[in-house]
């Protein structure tokens, strides 16, 4: 029963990068290379009518790891309680941003909220990489201290940084050079998905210079990537032992590089679904990859007395995960017959598209 | 240890404040929305089209307002109460999982369809995707509101040797006597809120002689649905919450009510006065014997313990914000019912469009329900005190232990500054879609 909800919650949330990812990455393309006005508009509003029903996979994903693990979310939500909230006040100014910025027509209305939007995307995508690589780095659970507990062993509290900025400190923070990495390659790894989106959902002058914008962040990607794997390596050398373990897991990163490769052939693609495809591989692969590489693991300890957290040991009891299955699959066939209504009645290019008129 | 606990009540009344100006609007304007859109379907005159368009307009504001505002409720849950998410996690996670699962994708979902799609879909698939997007808000008050209820009145649950709670009845998380009552009650003040706006702003384009027509049925539709769901405020709903606490939190209600000693042979009822908490009396105390007992227990004598029954440390620790909170709470439902009343009796005597004094009073009663609206969720929550889950477990115990009290003063003061902005443009982008009124748009 953990294993199911894990499982589910893994695709909750691999599904939520996927869609609000590319509205982090739209809004990075838009920040950088989006300089007309109409472009600005459409590329905006390709990320507008989405991002509502995008962010409930994050909702519904708390609501869930909050159910089925509540003393990980307990945990972890305290833990990183700064970025957590800074997190979430990104959000609110994102969506503030994509829904205002058409409601009054002089310019420095909209350029202030299409920065809003653009600077916060750019800023989430960097968060949740660094947050994904504090997971997978692990913490001072229990706060540990010369062998003293601070808290009860499954709490801790992370400073942003620590001075040092190292992973290997005792008490490293929030950020580091680790995280940064893998923050780095969120934001380039979005930026490129958003370019994907863009060129898919709009009609907008930029779409052929993005291709080449494409192509060039892989080559960054394919090198941050290398570079991510070495020092993790460094920092945790079993970390590569659960695909040692259990072969079949390697699809994961198969997936993801998969991805990787298919977006050099970016230029040649005939449909511009194609592009989007091999970028949904890659996130998917990129999510998938961490989370098989730990499991069952949550959220591994950096000192050495302290257990890991695991899906075993912050489960909530086993009925209630039971009867939580039994909605789930409902809630589940119900959301994705949502989905398919809205993606078809949304299809094709949305540069056209008005309030009220088609 | 006091100001970690202090802070961290603080920002969580706070940002469920604000939060909740919103919903109570989307719960309540989008049934009339449907209202609108169902008459434009069978008259098949425009007006009706329009107007359930205008207000989709001031809607989708304040819908994102809305969603914004409540995506850190949520995570606030795990920020600021850890402990408390540890232990009821399991429990409550499920009402929350599923407001997720349930409600907010069908919401958001056809909400996009909604408001692009009217020319795509044709008429009647457009009111159904209307009528969705009611139906998903209304779940969504459907599911915080199990979760409340199982704060205020827990149930289904067992608690194990090692501290812990775990679920042990689904369903009866969903037959929680106190959970009917309070989803009545408080979805009936949602539409009095909704309501009330749809009249103010009639009575406004009527008062500046624009928009004249719509601003007609804005007012008539108002006054009809504000005075049958405050009505149904107070009766049967708002007395049933209120024999509820009675019966399953006598300490709250005994604080609420003003019943600083009990009165043997039946308690009389509390009209108006200041809790005195010095010399535990109320202060210029106007009050009508018996009535109390009548309505609680339908029995004129029967008796009804006062605060001098209970230990400290089972009385909220706010008396007099309870007190005062319940007071304005049941005065406020006194008055809308006067005024809809009134309104609506001039209304079918063809005389409201003319009297100018019942016009603006109706404009400018547009905030109070939104305090009547909060002022009973304080009722509710204040009420709950000293307990963060009632009779289990102590506000005190549910925080988290490692976030400091800085830590969320600086977090506090951040939501502040931020909501702040969001209230101001809430008002500018509401009052802009009023100030271009309802007209057709002419394509
Ligand atoms: C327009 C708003 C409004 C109005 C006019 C009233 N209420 Fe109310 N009341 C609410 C809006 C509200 C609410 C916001 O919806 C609450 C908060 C919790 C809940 O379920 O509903 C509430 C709670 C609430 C409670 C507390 C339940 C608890 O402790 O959990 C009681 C006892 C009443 N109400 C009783 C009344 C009575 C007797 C009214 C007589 C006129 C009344 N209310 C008018
Ligand atoms: C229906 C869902 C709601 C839930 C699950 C909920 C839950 C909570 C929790 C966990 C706390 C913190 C612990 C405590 O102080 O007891 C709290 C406090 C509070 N809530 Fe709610 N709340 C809900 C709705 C509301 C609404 C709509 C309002 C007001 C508009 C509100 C007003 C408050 C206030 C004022 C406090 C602080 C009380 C105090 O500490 O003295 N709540 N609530
Ligand atoms: C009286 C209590 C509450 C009611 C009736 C209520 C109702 C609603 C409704 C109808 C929405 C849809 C958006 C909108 O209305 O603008 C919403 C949004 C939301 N609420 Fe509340 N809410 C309440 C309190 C809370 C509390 C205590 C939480 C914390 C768990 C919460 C979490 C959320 C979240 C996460 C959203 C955003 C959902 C989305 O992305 O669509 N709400 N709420």
């Amino acid at each position: 029963m953990e294993v199911f909800w894990f499982i589910i919650i893994a695709i909750v949330l691999a599904v939520f990068f996927i869609l609000d990812g590319y509205d982090f990455g739209t809004g990075i393309i838009h920040l950088f290379f989006a300089k007309t006005e109409k472009d600005k508009e459409v590329i905006a509003k390709s990320a507008g009518l989405f991002w509502d029903s995008n962010e409930v996979w994050l909702v519904a994903g708390g609501g869930m790891l909050f159910m089925a693990f509540p003393t990980f979310y307990a945990s972890v939500f305290s833990g990183f309680y700064l970025p957590l909230i800074i997190v979430l006040w990104l959000i609110v100014f994102r969506a503030v941003g994509l829904e205002f910025r058409s409601q009054f027509h002089y310019q420095m209305w909209k350029d202030i909220w299409d920065k809003a939007f653009g600077i916060s995307s750019l800023l989430l995508a960097l968060f949740f990489g660094i947050a994904l690589g504090n997971i997978v780095r692990g913490v001072n659970l229990g706060g540990l201290e010369n062998g003293v507990y601070a808290y009860e062993k499954y709490f801790f509290f992370l400073p942003l940084w620590d001075r040092s900025f190292s992973p290997l400190s005792a008490h490293p923070g929030v950020i580091d050079w680790f995280t940064i990495i893998i923050g780095l390659i969120s934001v380039v790894t979005l930026a490129i998905h958003g370019a994907n989106w863009v060129i898919l959902k709009t009609n907008s002058s930029i779409n052929e210079k993005l291709k080449g914008v494409i192509f060039n962040l892989n080559i960054a990607l394919l090198v941050l990537t290398i570079l991510s794997l070495g020092v993790w390596q460094m920092i945790n050398p079993d970390s590569l032992n659960n695909f040692i373990d259990k072969p079949y897991l390697i699809v994961f990163p198969i997936l993801y590089f998969t991805g990787l490769t298919g977006l050099f052939f970016i230029k040649r693609f005939k449909k511009e679904i194609n592009g989007f495809i091999f970028s949904t591989l890659l996130v998917l692969g990129g999510i998938t990859s961490s989370l098989a590489s730990m499991f069952p693991v949550l959220l591994p300890s950096v000192n050495n007395s302290e257990d890991a957290l695991t899906i075993y040991n912050t489960s909530a009891h086993e009925y209630g995960l039971s009867v939580a299955m039994g909605w789930g699959i409902v809630g589940f066939i119900l959301l994705f017959v949502y989905m398919i209504i809205q993606k078809r009645m949304m299809g094709g290019k949305i540069d056209g598209m008005n309030y009220g008129h088609p | 240890m006091e100001d970690m606990i202090f802070y961290d009540r603080l920002q969580f009344a706070f940002t469920i404040t604000f939060h909740y100006i919103f919903p109570q609007l989307t719960m309540g304007l989008s049934l009339i929305i449907v209202y609108f859109k169902w008459k434009y379907l069978r008259s098949q005159v425009e007006k009706y089209n329009d107007a359930a368009k205008f207000f989709m307009k001031i809607f989708a504001v304040n819908f994102t307002i809305g969603v914004v505002t409540g995506i850190p409720m949520e995570f606030q849950f795990g920020t600021n109460w850890a402990n408390f998410s540890e232990l009821t996690g399991g429990i409550i996670g499920q009402t929350l999982a599923m407001e997720g699962m349930f409600s907010f994708f069908l919401e958001s979902s056809f909400l996009v369809l909604f408001i692009f799609g009217e020319k795509l879909m044709g008429q009647k698939l457009h009111f159904l995707t209307g009528f969705l997007v009611f139906l998903g808000s209304w779940a969504s008050g459907w599911f915080i509101l199990a979760t409340n209820a199982w704060m205020q009145h827990p149930v289904g649950y067992e608690v194990l040797d090692n501290g812990k709670y775990i679920l042990n009845n689904f369903s009866a998380i969903f037959a929680n006597p106190w959970l009917i009552p309070a989803f009545l009650h408080n979805q009936m003040a949602s539409l009095v809120t909704s309501s009330f706006v749809v009249a103010s702003i009639g009575a406004f384009y009527i008062l500046r002689q624009k928009n004249i027509e719509y601003g007609k049925l804005f007012l008539k539709t108002g006054v009809i649905f504000g005075l049958v769901s405050s009505l149904l405020v107070a009766f049967p709903t708002g007395d049933w919450n209120a024999k509820n606490v009675a019966k399953h939190q006598p300490p709250s209600f005994a604080a609420m009510e003003g019943i600083f000693q009990t009165e043997e042979a039946g308690a009389e009822i509390v009209l108006i006065g200041q809790p005195n908490m010095v010399e535990k009396k109320i202060d210029n105390k106007i009050a009508v014997p018996n009535i109390l007992s009548f309505l609680t227990y339908q029995k004129w004598d029967k008796q009804i313990p006062g605060m001098d029954q209970f230990k400290k440390e089972d009385l909220p620790d706010n008396i007099p914000a309870l007190y005062y909170a319940y007071h304005i709470m049941v005065g406020l439902g006194t008055i809308f019912i006067a005024l809809m009343a009134l309104s609506l009796f001039f209304l079918w005597k063809k005389k409201l469009y003319n009297i100018t004094f019942l016009l603006w009073t109706i404009m400018f009663m547009v905030p109070f329900p939104y305090i009547a609206n909060l002022t009973g969720w304080y009722v509710a929550e204040l009420g709950r005190q000293p307990y963060l889950v009632y009779g289990l477990l102590r506000t005190s115990e549910g925080i988290s232990p490692t976030v400091s009290s800085g830590n969320t003063l600086f977090t506090l003061l951040g939501f502040v500054g931020l909501y702040m902005l969001l209230g101001l443009l809430f008002l500018v982008l509401v009052g802009k879609t009023i100030h271009q009124g309802p007209k057709p748009q002419t394509h």
